[in-house]
């Protein structure tokens, strides 16, 4: 018995010892920091539960290689994400990195990632600091420039003709790019435009100045839970029947839509992806992501979908050799087919794509999801692009 | 913005300070006491109000009704809390104020990835019920929220009924008395220890009635429970640290120069600077006022506004 053991012992010790140093092709390691915590940790789990469903429809592999991702919660705090990046670049030394939601946390790691000439493959966070003059070789964007989703809203609200409207958005650098983004194409009255705190739950304060205000229609941005408690609030109000309430695509999801519920029928918001777009790679998301996590897909899911089909991409074209860097952006700038069809991209990074209004119902079954009502803007990329020195 | 502060807005301001102020004073009461009586710093107190959120709007579904939904997470908060302070508390009592901040802390992220582990990382569905999702037309052109009303009512009604219980009961006497010298309650007999388990299970209870009742409004979500701490922390540093009247009164105070300050200061700098500046500074300014509040209460009053200990 005992010898027999032994034998066993040997035998796991030298597959372990034999197997790494055998035919094993290099590994690619991915530094996942995402907000996993706190208000914002429904995007982050989404990002990251897209990523990881990707990885597994392309075997485990990007680009032929296999992967292994490192994940960290950033707490959605700039120090917290600074610490979580260095010890991945040092200690871990990931060769990409990506996941951060908040541009905040993304501004305040920048500098790192970049410096350490890592890529960092953006599934959320677009601020407009990285998309001109400080534009960055290392930094790639699948999702959007944070001022697109609400250009789009703002050029909805002047089709519609809203005479004044009312803005509000958290006080942090997406909240100010966003209602630069819908004031630059809204030439209605702005009669009010609010920035609050960043996380803050009660909006008791600013509806009752939307009341007295008594705009046309009311454009909020609010990510998380921040958006549950607005637009809740907004309507246990009394407003939502009074004041049309435009929303960017983050506040009209399918997370939001969950925990707010029946109130958010009728809404109009604008995204660069939806549930019915209708092409193989998202038909196989949308269904495989229901089926894996039992919740309908999010536009922040579909984002970590397309930030692992953008590293396979890359690292194909490369033929999975980690050094070929220029060529790896150029080939995904060049484009790739993505849950929102094929993509291509600006040379700072950010894509170019079509923004869509969407229209959240209620099914005959009585799930509530958004629906495709049009196509706002075609190949639409960023404003900031011609001040970017990239070739 | 229309000239002048209209005295609708400058009403549904008071009406969401009261509102924000009671519910507040449900989570300060029980923090206070805890702190007064057994002198332990409980950062856990926040996760109670978030496990009485999900307890609601978990057995609101299970039962179809919000008000059996909130009624039974009340006992079921309850019994937690009287778990938790038998398992963890009870260990720190003697040790210093760095020791439990740290085991609560601690209690904070198991509290939290439970919660992750249980009901996972998105936030719960828990509505306003249908008799109370309405707007109350007050004033010509100022419908309130039904269901805010019925919060301010509520938060008033509790806060009658503590008092009572404080100021008119054995045990109220007890408490009032432990707060201020416990070595010397203890040794004229009074089993504090018991006392002390009563007052625990009844904050945790508390908590998940403003858990509860502040879900349909705010969000049933994980970490929920560390934003209002804060607040409520603030609270009993105005009001004096175990006084159940100082927490009514910091409640107040702090709900109603939080709302007036982010309602009224920002459209005030609107006329009186240029917009870009007004729109980062009067946001700026209403988010700090309440700790300019606490500072200037600490400044005139170290001990806070109704001081316990002598």
């Amino acid at each position: 018995m005992r010898s027999r053991a032994f034998v066993h012992l040997v035998v796991a010790v030298a597959v372990l010892v034999v197997l790494p140093a055998g035919a094993q092709p290099r590994t690619v390691r991915i530094g996942f920091v995402s907000t996993l915590s706190g208000g914002g940790a429904a995007l982050g789990q989404d990002v990251l539960d897209g990523f990881n469903l990707a990885l597994r429809h392309l075997g485990n592999r990007l680009g032929g290689l296999p992967v292994e991702v490192l994940v960290a919660d950033d707490q959605q705090n700039p120090d917290v994400a600074r610490t979580a990046v260095e010890r991945m670049l040092r200690r871990d030394r990931v060769d990409f990195m990506t996941g951060i939601i908040f541009s905040n946390v993304l501004l305040a790691v920048g500098d790192l990632v970049f410096g350490s000439q890592t890529f960092y493959i953006s599934p959320n966070a677009g601020p407009s600091e990285y998309a001109g003059e400080q534009c960055n070789f290392y930094f790639l964007n699948v999702a959007w420039q944070n001022d697109n989703m609400h250009e789009a809203m703002g050029h909805y609200a002047q089709l519609k003709r809203y005479e004044t409207a009312f803005i509000l958005a958290p006080n942090y650098p997406a909240g100010r790019d966003a209602l630069t983004g819908f004031k630059r194409y809204y030439r209605g009255r702005v009669i009010g435009e609010l920035y609050t705190r960043l996380g803050q739950l009660d909006y008791s304060a600013e509806i009752a100045q939307i009341r007295a205000a008594a705009p046309t229609a009311v454009y909020a941005f609010y990510p998380g839970a921040m958006g549950v408690n607005f637009i809740k609030q907004y309507a246990e109000a009394g407003l939502l029947q009074q004041i049309p309430l435009l929303l960017p695509g983050f506040s009209a999801d399918a997370d939001v839509i969950r925990a707010v519920g029946r109130p958010m029928v009728g809404v109009f918001n604008s995204s660069h992806w939806a549930l019915e777009l209708f092409n193989p790679i998202n038909r196989r998301f949308v269904e495989d992501f229901r089926r894996t996590y039992g919740r309908i897909p999010t536009l922040y899911a579909s984002q970590g979908y397309d930030a692992a089909l953008a590293l396979d991409h890359g690292l194909r074209a490369v033929g999975g050799d980690l050094s070929r860097k220029a060529e790896f952006r150029r080939a995904i700038l060049s484009g790739f087919d993505t849950t929102r069809g094929r993509v291509r991209f600006n040379r700072n990074g950010y894509p170019i794509q079509n923004y869509y209004l969407r229209q959240v119902v209620e099914l005959p079954n009585g799930e509530i999801v958004n629906r495709l009502r049009g196509t706002i803007f075609r190949n639409h990329g960023d404003a900031y692009v011609s001040r970017c020195r990239l070739p | 913005m229309p000239s002048g502060f209209p005295t609708a807005l400058v009403l549904e301001q008071l009406l969401n300070g009261l509102q924000l102020g009671l519910m507040l004073f449900l989570l300060a009461s029980g923090l206070t006491l805890v702190l007064g009586i057994m002198d332990v710093v409980n950062l856990a107190h926040g996760s109670l109000y978030m496990l009485g959120a999900y307890f609601a709007a978990t057995l609101a579904r299970a039962t179809g009704s919000f008000w059996a939904g909130v009624a039974l997470a009340v006992p079921a908060t309850a019994v937690v809390g009287v778990l938790l302070e038998i398992s963890v508390l009870r260990q720190v009592y003697t040790r210093d104020h760095l020791t439990q901040v740290l085991a609560t802390f601690a209690l904070i992220l198991m509290f939290n990835e439970g919660v992750r582990m249980i009901w996972g990382p998105q936030a719960l569905l828990l509505t306003v019920p249908q008799e109370l999702a309405r707007p109350v037309l007050l004033l010509p052109g100022l419908g309130y929220s039904a269901y805010r009303l019925f919060l301010i009512g509520v938060g008033a009604g509790l806060a009658a009924l503590l008092f009572l219980l404080i100021h008119r009961t054995r045990l109220g006497m007890w408490v009032r008395a432990g707060a201020s010298n416990r070595a010397m309650v203890q040794a004229m007999g009074v089993p504090i220890q018991r006392v002390f388990t009563v007052v625990f299970g009844m904050s945790a209870g508390l908590c998940a009635v403003a858990g509860g009742l502040l879900g349909p409004i705010l969000a049933v979500q994980v970490g929920m429970g560390e934003e209002i701490l804060i607040l409520a922390f603030v609270v009993i540093v105005i009001g004096g640290i175990g006084s159940v009247k100082g927490a009514l009164v910091g409640a107040l105070l702090v709900g109603i120069v939080d709302t007036a300050g982010r309602a009224l200061l920002p459209p005030l700098f609107m006329r009186l600077l240029p917009p870009e500046v007004a729109s980062n500074l009067g946001p700026a300014l209403a988010s700090i006022l309440i700790y300019l509040l606490m500072a200037a209460v600490l400044f005139l009053r170290p001990q806070g506004l109704f001081p316990v200990r002598t």
